[in-house]
């Protein structure tokens, strides 16, 4: 148990466990999840059947799943306590990235839908 | 064969670049055949440039610090000057073009190879040693992280001689710095000077936020860490989290220059206001990247100098690491008046008083700490209690500033100005002079000359007011940032006391430099014999000054906060030092000269790249990359100090201190 | 398994007490360097989240230029994808093979990740090369500027990846399975990982929403 043998409480990202097979095992089932995610996304975007602004929201959160497939099963990200610090640098790193993106584009928009318009338009709007 | 550089980029008509230039390289070459007829080289190669100790690298950082801030500070008394002159009819003695490279210069080099340096050099210095280990956790990195910053350095320099500089202010904002506005190279070598040190920080990041999380000294769990390594981690994860959006923004900026791209241009489609936005989710990270560790050096101070435990330790910890999350969420206060609208403007102006709360608690505790406490007015001391009186009215000022509808009134003007550099001095500076007066007898083993930094302190402390006061003035009457030229006569008085207050800093800063000669000089008289010349708190007392290279004999256990103290006081009151413990060889990374040589390689990429010569651009890769691989082949890159030699050190430690005892005891 | 391994920087100190979490001591290098490098990746994602921000923002400029659903092909993407996931898959492979000392499959896992990779680049320059053909270069317009900066970015740091992959094969070639080689290995893993996370933000944002209807 880990919360008895100090060694291990603390394990480097991307350290994979003991047994050979169960190893390979974790790699094949990462790759099968991370085909069907990647197969679903490709047909989600090109099928007419789903409600078309869904769509988009869609494919994000297949896309957010897929990163988790990768981080679980590729990178052995757990939350074990062996793995806290590499857990809360990666819970740091997605709230920057978070920041970053959401800030931006909807500092952007704001700021684009506040643009003056168009002078031709300003031109037929000042003619009233 | 040369790319554009051409013997016109050596400034024959500008008198002031070209005999600035022509002292420095006189000078460099001087400095270097002094130092050769010396014997001190090969010193310095093996002790100081290939050195992989973190207390090294900590000096070197410090040393180009204070080499820069006398550029800067030229820069920055050039300013006052002309401003003063050029009122009415009189134009001054600095046209536009020439000014305007000055501001520029001012802002970058003080942010980038002024505070940082001085910031990191600290951090460098100190973290390790009050962790209670024996270096970073990547001592390499670190060399190299410290010779790419120089690499920075040296070539915002080399632009005073060959070439310009931006035009733009110091964070170059487009269309202004794109190619159409700005064809020169000016704004090239502000770009390639910064992404190279920006790879050199976001290495030495890594590097202390793996050193804090992942190595301390036994018993040292997170709550008993020393409050300036706290700040040390968040300071450095701010880095990580803001410098690649840096890196990335100046690469864009490039991408447009160099190959035609269109993110910012006014035709294509680019928009300049993506710019603002990305450069200031980096530009207001960035003072607080300065600023908490000028904190944790000020929580080192006041308990120290009050012969008291930091007051609510833990609540320092949460406002910092509180600090540490919301001043990544306030970017937009940068830029209130460009047009994001009341909503937007209303989430980010209270976002930036929220982050006012934090740091009033901090404010709090250090009073708390000093109040009932043994205070003892040294050189660190007069530092915290003038940050305590100056960096509050920045603040408060920033709170006003905060308020949008307020800022559209002074954006931009001298009253932001004033604010910026009320916070800056009176939060990052004093606390650089106090950390400087406080650590250098750990560094070299004798203290500074006392009454010299008393009078420096107060160079700064009047120089600063009175420099920066006028200009809250004249922001509200309308003054502009940047100008050259001033129209209004009636300002010329409130610009003269500003004058004159510069002038004050001036003589500050050249007692520095007398302060540091005529210490070394007299340094007898006031040799650190124990190396706890403070009756300090923190494990870096516990060594010898200077201490060994590896540090400590064996690592410290930690038992409680403050784990010097108690080990100090449990020693005092059973009047012995702890057992003698078993020594054992002790395995340390040897020097390597990787740093000096990548950065080598990086600033001849880096010139080459900003002049267009491609072929020398791509010599430069090459060879940096090659000496990278030529590092990563070695597989020796630690050596073991004997065993005798470390007893050996540590018994003449404990013979000190076991006399150091007596000479306790006996007086009491 | 646990090998008693170099610590960082010298560890000896005499007496400690074990006061559980994080208190024994700094951390061995085995657990320190990659635990570095995890930190060096977030901050690289970071850099990728301002090329994405800035890609967002940008993704409508076209300047009355080409867009995004008149540019990109999806089979060609399907194909990368595939080849930059099984590459990932192979990556994992070494790493297994590695950890239990065998040179052979180790350096063949390692090959057929970097042929992989190589598969996916030389998909990425073509898909370039065309698009700046047809007059849709990153100079056309800031949404192209956007996107070749993006995905170039991405490319490019496969290239590294892929010298990186060279280097380390000729490392374990001559010198073995040694602790250093191991950590170093551990590391360009989690760098490969790493970017195929990448590339399932980019296939879905550039390349599948991009060109949605």
């Amino acid at each position: 148990m880990t919360e008895h043998d100090p060694e291990k409480l603390n394990v480097a990202p991307g350290t994979p466990h003991s047994n050979i097979l169960s190893e390979t095992v974790a790699y094949l089932i990462g790759l099968a999840l991370a085909l069907v995610l990647t197969g679903v996304s490709f047909w989600v975007a090109s099928t007419s059947v789903l409600w078309g602004p869904g769509v988009a929201v869609g494919l994000v959160v297949l896309a957010i799943a897929q990163m988790g497939v990768h981080l679980v099963f590729f990178l052995h990200i757990t939350s074990g306590p062996d793995n806290t610090n590499n857990v809360l640098a990666l819970a740091f790193g997605v709230l920057i990235v978070f920041l970053v993106m959401i800030g931006t584009i909807v500092i952007m928009t704001q700021m684009d839908a506040n643009m003056a318009p168009d002078p031709a338009l300003m031109n037929l709007q000042m003619q009233h | 064969m040369f790319g554009k550089l051409t013997w016109d980029a050596i400034p024959f008509d500008e008198p002031i670049p070209l005999i600035t230039s022509l002292v420095v390289i006189l000078g460099i070459v001087g400095i270097g055949i002094w130092v050769w007829r010396k014997g001190w080289f090969p010193a310095l190669w093996h002790g100081y440039i290939t050195s992989t100790d973190h207390k090294k690298i900590g000096i070197m950082y410090i040393v180009l610090a204070l080499l820069m801030l006398v550029r800067g500070f030229a820069d920055a008394i050039m300013m006052r000057i002309q401003q003063s002159m050029a009122i009415g009819a009189s134009q001054g003695y600095l046209p536009p073009e020439h000014y305007n490279q000055i501001f520029s210069a001012h802002g970058t080099i003080m942010i980038f190879f002024v505070a940082m340096p001085f910031v990191i050099g600290f951090m460098n210095f100190v973290v390790p040693l009050q962790l209670g280990v024996r270096d970073v956790a990547f001592p390499t990195m670190n060399n190299v992280s410290f010779w790419l910053t120089a690499s920075g350095a040296l070539l915002v320099n080399v632009s005073l001689f060959v070439g310009e500089f931006a035009r733009t202010g110091w964070l170059a904002f487009p269309p202004l710095s794109e190619l159409e506005f700005s064809p020169g190279v000016g704004v090239d070598y502000y770009l390639v000077a910064l992404q190279i040190s920006g790879v050199g920080t976001v290495l030495t990041a890594v590097n202390f936020v793996t050193t804090i999380l992942k190595t301390r000294a036994p018993g040292m769990s997170y709550l008993r860490m020393p409050v300036f390594c706290w700040t040390s981690l968040a300071s450095n994860l701010i880095i990580l989290a803001a410098f690649p959006v840096l890196t990335a923004t100046l690469a864009l900026l490039m991408l447009d220059r160099y190959l035609g791209f269109h993110f910012f241009t006014n035709d294509g489609g680019g928009n300049s206001m993506l710019y603002m936005n990305l450069i200031w989710v980096w530009g207001h990270p960035e003072v607080y990247i300065l600023v908490l560790p000028a904190f944790g050096i000020y929580s080192e101070v006041a308990a120290t100098f009050s012969g008291k435990p930091l007051f609510g330790y833990r609540s320092m910890v949460f406002a910092t690491m509180v600090i540490c999350i919301v001043s990544l969420m306030v970017w937009l206060h940068h830029f209130f008046t460009m047009g994001a609208g009341a909503n937007i403007n209303a989430i980010f102006g209270i976002a930036s008083m929220i982050i006012g709360i934090p740091t009033g608690v901090k404010i709090y505790n250090w009073l708390f700490t000093m109040y009932g406490g043994r205070v003892r007015f040294n050189v660190p001391m007069y530092y915290l209690i003038g940050f305590m009186l100056t960096f509050v009215g920045g603040g408060l000022t920033g709170v006003l500033l905060a308020i949008p509808p307020v800022d559209f009134v002074v954006h931009n003007s001298l009253f932001l100005v004033a604010h910026f550099h009320h916070v800056i001095i009176g939060g990052v500076v004093f606390a650089i002079m106090a950390g400087y007066t406080y650590w250098f007898p750990k560094a070299f083993g004798f203290t500074l000359d006392e009454r010299l930094g008393k009078i420096i302190f107060w160079c700064w402390f009047i120089g600063f007011h009175l420099a920066f006061m006028p200009l809250y003035v004249l922001g509200f009457w309308g003054g502009t940032r940047r100008m050259q030229h001033i129209n209004d006569p009636s300002w010329a008085p409130w610009l003269n006391v500003a004058l004159f207050g510069a002038v004050i800093i001036g003589v500050g800063i050249v007692l520095t430099v007398v302060q540091l000669l005529y210490s070394i000089k007299t340094r007898e008289q006031r040799r650190d014999i124990t190396g706890d010349p403070w009756d300090g708190r923190t494990l870096e007392w516990l060594t010898l000054s200077p201490p060994p290279h590896y540090n400590f004999a064996v690592l410290p256990d930690v038992h409680g906060e403050e784990a010097y103290w108690i080990r100090k006081q449990t020693a005092i009151k059973e009047d012995k030092l702890i057992d003698e413990p078993d020594y054992k060889p002790i395995e340390m990374p040897i020097d390597t000269p990787t740093g000096i040589i990548v950065a080598f390689f990086a600033s001849v990429c880096g010139f080459a790249v900003i002049w267009h010569i491609w072929w020398l651009a791509i010599v430069g890769l090459i060879g940096a990359f090659a000496i990278f691989v030529w590092y990563a082949w070695q597989d020796e890159h630690e050596h073991i100090i004997p065993v005798e030699e470390v007893r050996a050190n540590a018994r003449e430690r404990r013979r000190i201190r076991m006399e150091h005892l007596h000479t306790i005891s006996q007086s009491t | 398994m646990t090998t008693v391994e170099a610590p960082a920087i010298g560890l000896t100190h005499g007496g400690s007490e074990d006061t559980g979490l994080g208190h024994r001591g700094p951390e061995s290098k085995s657990i320190v360097v990659p635990y570095g490098f995890w930190l060096f990746v977030l901050s690289d994602m970071v850099l990728f989240s301002a090329l994405f921000a800035t890609y967002a923002s940008l993704s409508h400029a076209t300047d009355g230029g080409p867009t995004s659903g008149e540019l990109f092909d999806r089979t060609l993407v399907a194909i990368e994808t595939m080849a930059l996931l099984l590459s990932s898959f192979t990556c994992g492979l070494a790493m297994i093979t590695a950890k239990r000392g065998n040179m052979i499959w180790t350096l063949g896992w390692l090959v057929v990740t970097g042929l992989l990779g190589l598969v996916f680049l030389s998909i990425e320059l073509y898909e370039f090369a065309t698009m700046i053909g047809e007059g849709a270069g990153p100079q056309r317009s800031a949404f192209l500027s956007s996107f070749f900066t993006l995905v170039g970015c991405h490319g490019a740091h496969v290239t590294c990846g892929l010298l990186w992959i060279g280097t380390m094969m000729a490392q374990v070639w001559t010198k073995g399975f040694r602790e250093h080689i191991m950590r170093r290995l551990l590391c360009l893993s989690v760098f490969w990982h790493a970017l195929d996370i990448i590339w399932v933000a980019i296939f879905t944002i550039v390349y599948l929403i991009g060109t949605l209807p």
